[in-house]
């Protein structure tokens, strides 16, 4: 309860602040619409305009200011646009019975969400086999663990577009399998280092314990390292969707891609809607506080099925 | 005492020697290091940090290696005797698994061992009996105090069938009360079940308590400095330590880590 307080006053201020900036981000093109509306604004010309600051223009012509909350291509939407727009692409869809069509948010950010979870699938799977494959082999430790790390340091907007070449010349029809492997690419990481964290996290005694009863490799795996490991995983985990899911988007933005939301982001880009950028923005971070509050709830589950308190 | 059959040798270490290399140079972890437990004896280890007494149980374990003299557990080398399971091992710290059950904590060495599953059940409910824990099988570890878990340890280095048991400072956390109560748990279990008991401690009133062998230890190098053969009967109530006999050896014990007290200061 107290928690809930603590984020709703964080999301209030959010807000509050939001709607302020509207108003100074806004005026100049509030302005030039009211100027091509025939109204008359202080200064009258554009070129006049550009000269003077945005707190003058503000001064001189405090009736415009509320244009600026309502304006077809804002720079800088208002939050309820935004959720207007959210509205009329995604619930509205629904209630009109299209919630699938290519007009509708939740078609593309369930194209996004596929590519997300085959990536998230096989970089996780990529991260357990690799830290495993470290924690038990002194070679893979040093020779796996510099190129991973170097791995991250490599910006994904400049792989991404390499990705895509190469897969189409390897002859993968669509963008599903290039833009899960971006996905994975980005999610593995975090899962390899929390693994190698979690393996290694049983202590001498323990291990001592199990070396008393003459116990082989693979029972200390699956008895002792293993479940030790389930806790930092599954932070792992969480942070590993969300960079999926980033990878995602990043994947479906510099490759032309028609479909999902990184899409739907570079389309509203180049037509000039701000609103359909940003309502976007908004649908892929629910999706993603969707995807690590799943996570969380499983992570509960399991751990208190484990007897853990958390 | 027991002079019925002829003492049989289980552990046997003739002049070992441990030297651990470290970055500050050599450390003789033990050195010229004689000792023979027989079948039944409870021998209790005694002496200052660092004075090798749970290096040499270790030794035994095999979860170090000497480097000098000879050591055979059942006549085998400690080793060997490791892959025959001819030991249980109870660590200072309880060590239980937190996402096990009591039962299935149990359960773990005989997992291991491949057990059958009724097996497992019916040495699970035995050993949680001899170490009092009956109806807690089904409690997470982090249900149980302290002196239950360290209890539930004992019962997991009881569950299969080695004849010896090697404790390593088990009570060295718990509390003066709680210690007592646990000695003379231990004492009752050790006559139900004629296990060999090798302990490392302390605490002298423990030592003395217990035994029926005392192996005082002494630091830099780890070494044996006395060896005493305890005349306290094999019954033994918990006010026995107030009697002339129990403060005589206590007093011997005391003599034997000032004999050896390498304290440099």
């Amino acid at each position: 309860m107290k928690q809930a307080l603590a984020v709703l006053t964080v999301l209030f201020a959010i807000v509050a602040i939001w709607y302020a900036a509207v108003a100074p981000m806004n005026i100049r093109v509030a302005l030039d619409q009211a100027e091509r509306a025939g109204e008359l604004v202080t200064p009258e010309t554009a070129r006049d305009r550009r000269e003077t600051s945005t707190w003058v223009l503000m001064a001189k012509n405090p009736s415009h200011i509320s244009t600026g909350y309502a304006l077809d291509r804002p720079r800088l939407p208002a939050p309820d646009q935004v959720a207007q727009e959210l509205w009329k692409t995604t619930g509205e869809m629904v209630v009109k019975g299209r919630a699938f069509s290519k007009r509708s948010l939740i078609y593309h950010a369930g194209i996004t969400l596929q590519s997300t979870l085959w990536g998230f699938l096989l970089g996780t799977t990529l991260g357990i086999l690799a830290a495993v494959a470290i924690v038990y082999s002194r070679v893979a430790d040093m020779s796996l663990m510099p190129w991973a790390i170097i791995s991250q340091t490599i910006p994904i907007v400049a792989l991404a577009p390499m990705i895509i070449v190469v897969s189409s010349q390897v002859g993968i029809e669509g963008r599903g399998v290039p833009k899960a492997i971006i996905s994975a690419y980005l999610c593995y990481f975090p899962v390899l280092v929390g693994m190698v964290k979690g393996l290694r996290s049983p202590s001498l005694p323990q291990l001592d314990l199990l070396k008393t009863y003459n116990a082989s490799g693979t029972q200390g795996f699956f008895k002792l390292r293993l479940p030790s490991s389930l806790p930092y995983l599954f932070t792992s985990l969480k942070v590993g969707i969300a960079a999926a899911l980033v990878g995602t988007i990043v994947g479906e933005l510099p490759t032309g891609a028609v479909s999902g939301l990184g899409a739907r982001i570079l389309i509203g880009d180049q037509f000039g809607t701000p609103l359909a950028i940003w309502a976007a923005l908004f649908a892929a971070a629910i999706l993603a506080g969707l995807l690590v509050t799943l996570l969380d709830l499983l992570q509960r589950i399991a751990l208190r099925r484990m007897g853990m308190n958390t | 005492m027991n002079t019925a059959t002829q003492p049989q040798p289980v552990v046997e270490a003739r002049q070992l020697d441990l030297t651990f290399q470290t970055n500050d140079g050599p450390v003789h972890a033990l050195k010229d290091v004689n000792l023979t437990i027989d079948k039944g004896d409870f021998v209790s280890f005694i002496g200052p940090s660092g004075c090798g007494k749970t290096t040499f149980l270790r030794c035994v374990a095999a979860l170090e290696t000497p480097t000098g003299g000879s050591l055979t557990v059942n006549g085998m080398t400690p080793d060997e005797a490791r892959r025959k399971r001819a030991y249980g091992y109870v660590f200072q710290a309880a060590g239980l698994y937190p996402w096990r059950t009591i039962s299935k904590n149990i359960k773990l060495p005989l997992e291991i061992m491949g057990y059958s599953a009724a097996e497992q059940d019916e040495r699970v409910s035995k050993v949680l009996e001899l170490v009092d824990l009956e109806g807690f099988g089904a409690k997470f570890p982090w249900q149980l105090s302290g002196g239950m878990q360290q209890r539930a340890s004992i019962a997991r280095a009881l569950a299969f069938d080695a004849d010896i048991l090697l404790m390593d400072e088990p009570f060295g956390a718990l509390d003066e009360i709680v210690r007592d109560h646990l000695n003379e748990q231990l004492l009752a279990l050790w006559a139900r079940t004629e296990k060999t008991i090798g302990f490392v401690t302390h605490s002298i009133p423990e030592a003395v308590y217990l035994s029926t062998k005392i192996v005082v230890m002494s630091p830099r190098p780890g070494r044996i400095t006395d060896v005493i053969d305890s005349p306290l009967p094999k019954e033994r109530p918990l006010d026995i330590r107030d009697t002339p006999e129990f403060i005589e050896v206590a007093h011997r014990v005391r003599d034997g880590l000032r004999a050896g007290h390498s304290y440099d200061d």
